[in-house]
């Protein structure tokens, strides 16, 4: 027995002295879904701007904590009353992290390159105002319009509209070369990606030395790895686990707002779905705390309309299909179908679907609509759901910033034509004035509700966690990013 | 046994042609498109449509397949769609963890599983084996996701003797690594002690059964020698197939220890390679398991061999 003691202890001594103490100014973060790759320009997965956007790449504008247009690497600019022409003045003595020089060479290069034929950049659709980029001296570029867009400095800030230079270009999937605050170090597939601080930068300068991102997949996995010390901040955390790390004082609990609007989509095309009662009544039908409830911990705002009520556009129509059983039943009988239906219910892996779909199909069945849950994972979510359009109901996140206007797209997985929203959105696009913008959201949101396109669920929660002497992390989650510039130990 | 060795040869290979079929037939059927993956849903159907024609992915399947296993007998595995990297280097970081882990997982395994056969098999019947017995009954049971958080809430959240997880990789030092391994590596072997330590058991009870045993004892051998000597020896090819099938297990069949400790193996890389239907690293990757399986079959048949010298002279 004595033996035993004298060994273990000599373990538990061997063993604490190998656990290095981290520096104050480096920092363990915590991500759930490892990048395909480290080019931001070349991809949709929102993981690899959870690492890359605002630390190691740069563009014209950037966005804000709270969704806000800021200037990045352009300092200021102007817009010619047309609203055709932008002229962007650079900051000046910028670098690339491989030492070479930035300027309006990359500019043009970068955006050129982002909407060539074949570029196979996944938001092509942000530059298809581009008319054409010039230089006009190394520090101002020339952007020409097709048409004036409102929303041009706004989508010149995502991270699929990073300045990135030609020498490197191709290579940046594998070592990303930005002209942000952090450099690119090192990336062990699999388990994690480091950045340093760029003693070069141009702007104000980071506090943090060195940031690890770490790729914990599992939910379970996290807490544990929170409460050893291991990874001090998960920006994006499970919203069901949230109640282990809640009242303990070590860490700082932050429920924010994201743009993901959760819905359960309809195919409008197909019957009965094609009748406005039908999905009034499924709309009625939906209890949405117990949804929030169920599927995302209490967590999350009720929804009415495709608005974050973050967003200042946000208008609330939440009381337009207050859950009301004897309504849904009424409006089902005036179609035809007061003995119910049979559809399928198809579920993306993400728990709010997984979970939300149990909850749907049992407040659903009370109604007398009798759905069978198919369970897919995204690749087929993505071909089924998606591009074919093969399905009845499905549950997912839209969770890119003030995406309303994917109602009115052609051929749309929603199936939804409607040429009055079409024409609104068309406005939208053309008006620049703030105050006429936010009226012309305001009608796109109350002819979504009316025509119950979807079932309006809920806002995404963001729930962020971290270490209590952490400060500067984003609250809410205007676009997914972690950015770290204003991330500090404050002891 | 010349003829014995160049049989099972030809096997393998046959049976690697065949799986290599298998393999790529499959993963052509299910749904999903690698190229919309990668671009996600505001890209346009022609971008996809030329993502797809870069990624090579438009060419005939008939010619796909020839590329592809063409360039596996010049032990070209390809290039990864989503990283961009070739598949061999994706493999040789994973394997780097699987591997030790695997045979730390295995060599633990055995340590427990040995003893607490012979030790059961000695008090047959009586109250040691039934704990004994009891106990691995509890270690196939026990849910192993569920057994690897509460090691990871005792040793590494509440007496912080090592990481909750993740790999610091071997150039942080051999220590700081296999520290990393060390939690993992109970976690997976436990299971596998139990079912190791009842196969032992009951082999050794049959074989304990045998004539040639009680004529042993009958000539004066003490126990101890008799189940050391003629026992054990015999009862040894039933406990080398199940370690044969355990190390093919513990080599890529460990996804869900792998997520729980954040730890960067084979299992995590062909989990991450399905969903974003990286369909060349699967199909690369499985191939290299199955060879890795045959190869181990191979070995524990020429194990048999070794401990069972009827089998050598049999051909």
């Amino acid at each position: 027995m004595k033996l035993w003691k004298t060994i273990l202890t000599a373990a538990a001594l061997v063993l604490s002295a190998e656990t290095s103490a981290f520096a104050a100014r480096d920092l363990v973060i915590g991500i759930t879904l490892e990048p395909p790759h480290l080019d931001p320009t070349a991809g949709a997965a929102a993981a690899i701007d959870e690492v890359l956007y605002a630390n190691v790449f740069e563009g014209l504008t950037r966005i804000g904590p709270n969704g806000e247009v800021l200037p990045a690497l352009a300092e200021s600019w102007t817009v010619s009353d047309d609203g055709k022409v932008y002229t962007f003045k650079l900051h000046s003595g910028v670098k690339f992290h491989d030492g070479t020089d930035f300027n309006a060479d990359d500019v043009k290069f970068s955006l050129d390159r982002a909407r060539a034929d074949n570029s196979v950049n996944a938001q092509k659709g942000l530059f298809a105002a581009i008319d054409t980029v010039e230089m006009v001296d190394p520090a101002t570029v020339r952007i020409t319009l097709k048409n004036p867009q409102s929303s041009f400095l706004y989508n010149m800030g995502w991270g699929d509209a990073v300045i990135v230079a030609p020498e490197t270009a191709d290579t940046n999937k594998e070592t990303p070369v930005g002209t942000g605050p952090f450099k690119f170090q090192n990336w062990a597939k699999g388990s994690s990606i480091t950045l340093i601080r760029s003693d070069a930068y141009w702007g104000a300068p980071v506090s943090l030395d060195k940031a690890e991102f770490r790729i914990v997949t599992d939910a379970a996995a996290a807490v544990p790895a929170l409460l050893s010390g291991d990874v001090q901040a998960f920006p994006f955390f499970d919203p069901d686990s949230v109640a282990q790390i809640q009242g303990d004082p070590r860490f700082k609990v932050v429920i924010g707002a994201t743009e993901g609007e959760t819905i359960l989509s309809m195919n409008n095309k197909k019957p009965p779905f094609d009748r406005l009662q039908v999905r009034q009544a499924i709309s009625f039908a939906l209890d949405r705390k117990a949804i929030i409830d169920g599927a995302s911990a209490g967590l999350g705002v009720p929804i009415g309309s495709h608005m974050s009520p973050a967003n200042k556009a946000y208008v609330d129509l939440t009381g337009l299909y207050a859950h009301n059983v004897e309504k849904a039943r009424e409006l089902l009988k005036e179609a035809g179908l007061e003995n119910g239906f049979k559809a399928t219910l198809k579920l993306p892996p993400p728990p709010y679907a997984r979970l939300g779909g149990e909850i749907i199909a049992s407040q659903l069945r009370d109604v007398g609509i009798d759905l069978q849950i198919v369970p897919v994972e995204w690749a087929q979510w993505l071909d089924q759901v998606f591009t074919k359009k093969d399905y009845d109901l499905t549950i997912v996140s839209h969770t890119e910033p003030n995406d309303i206007d994917i109602y009115s797209r052609k051929d749309y997985y929603f199936n939804y034509d409607n040429p009055t929203f079409d024409k609104i959105i068309a406005d939208l696009n053309l008006t620049s004035d703030e105050a006429k913008r936010m009226t012309l959201l305001g009608e796109a949101q109350k002819i979504l509700a009316d025509d119950a396109v979807v079932g309006f669920l809920y806002e995404l929660p963001k729930v962020g966690v971290w270490d209590a002497k952490l400060e500067g992390f984003w609250a809410n989650a205007p676009i997914q990013a972690n950015d770290l510039t204003k991330v500090k130990w404050t002891e | 046994m010349t003829a014995y060795l160049l049989k099972r040869l030809a096997i393998a290979l046959i049976t690697l042609v065949l799986a290599s079929m298998v393999v790529f037939a499959v993963l052509e059927i299910i749904p999903g498109d690698p190229a919309r993956l990668m671009l996600g849903m505001n890209a346009s159907a022609d971008q996809v449509e030329l993502l797809r024609n870069q990624m090579g992915l438009n060419a005939p399947l008939a010619a796909r397949y020839l590329h592809w296993a063409g360039g596996l007998l010049s032990l070209d595995f390809g290039r990864s769609y989503t990283y961009s990297v070739p598949v061999i280097d994706l493999v040789r970081e994973r394997i780097v963890v699987s591997l030790p882990l695997a045979l730390i997982a295995l060599a633990l395994s055995t340590i427990i599983a040995i003893p607490v056969g012979l030790f059961s098999v000695g008090r047959h019947g009586r109250a040691g084996d039934t704990i004994a017995m009891g106990a691995a009954q509890l270690g196939v049971a026990v849910p192993n996701f569920w057994f690897a958080l509460m090691l990871i809430y005792l040793f590494a959240v509440w007496l912080r003797l090592v990481p909750a997880g993740g790999f610091p990789g071997w150039s942080a030092g051999v220590w700081p690594a296999l520290k990393s391994l060390v939690l993992p590596a109970i976690a997976l072997a436990l299971p596998q002690a139990a079912i190791l330590a009842r196969v032992t058991r009951s082999a050794l009870i049959e074989v304990l059964n045998e004539d040639y045993i009680r004529t042993a004892r009958a000539k004066g051998l003490p126990y101890r020698a008799v189940l050391w000597r003629h026992a054990l020896r015999n009862a040894m090819i039933p406990v080398l197939t199940i370690l044969g099938l355990q190390f093919a297990f513990l080599l890529a069949g460990t996804i869900i220890i792998e997520n729980v400790f954040y730890l960067p193996g084979l299992g995590r890389l062909v989990f991450q390679a399905i969903t974003q239907r990286d369909l060349i690293v699967v199909e690369s990757v499985v191939m290299l398991l199955v060879a890795a399986v045959i190869a181990v079959n191979l070995l524990v048949d020429l194990s048999y061999a070794v401990v069972d010298p009827r089998l050598r002279s049999r051909q």
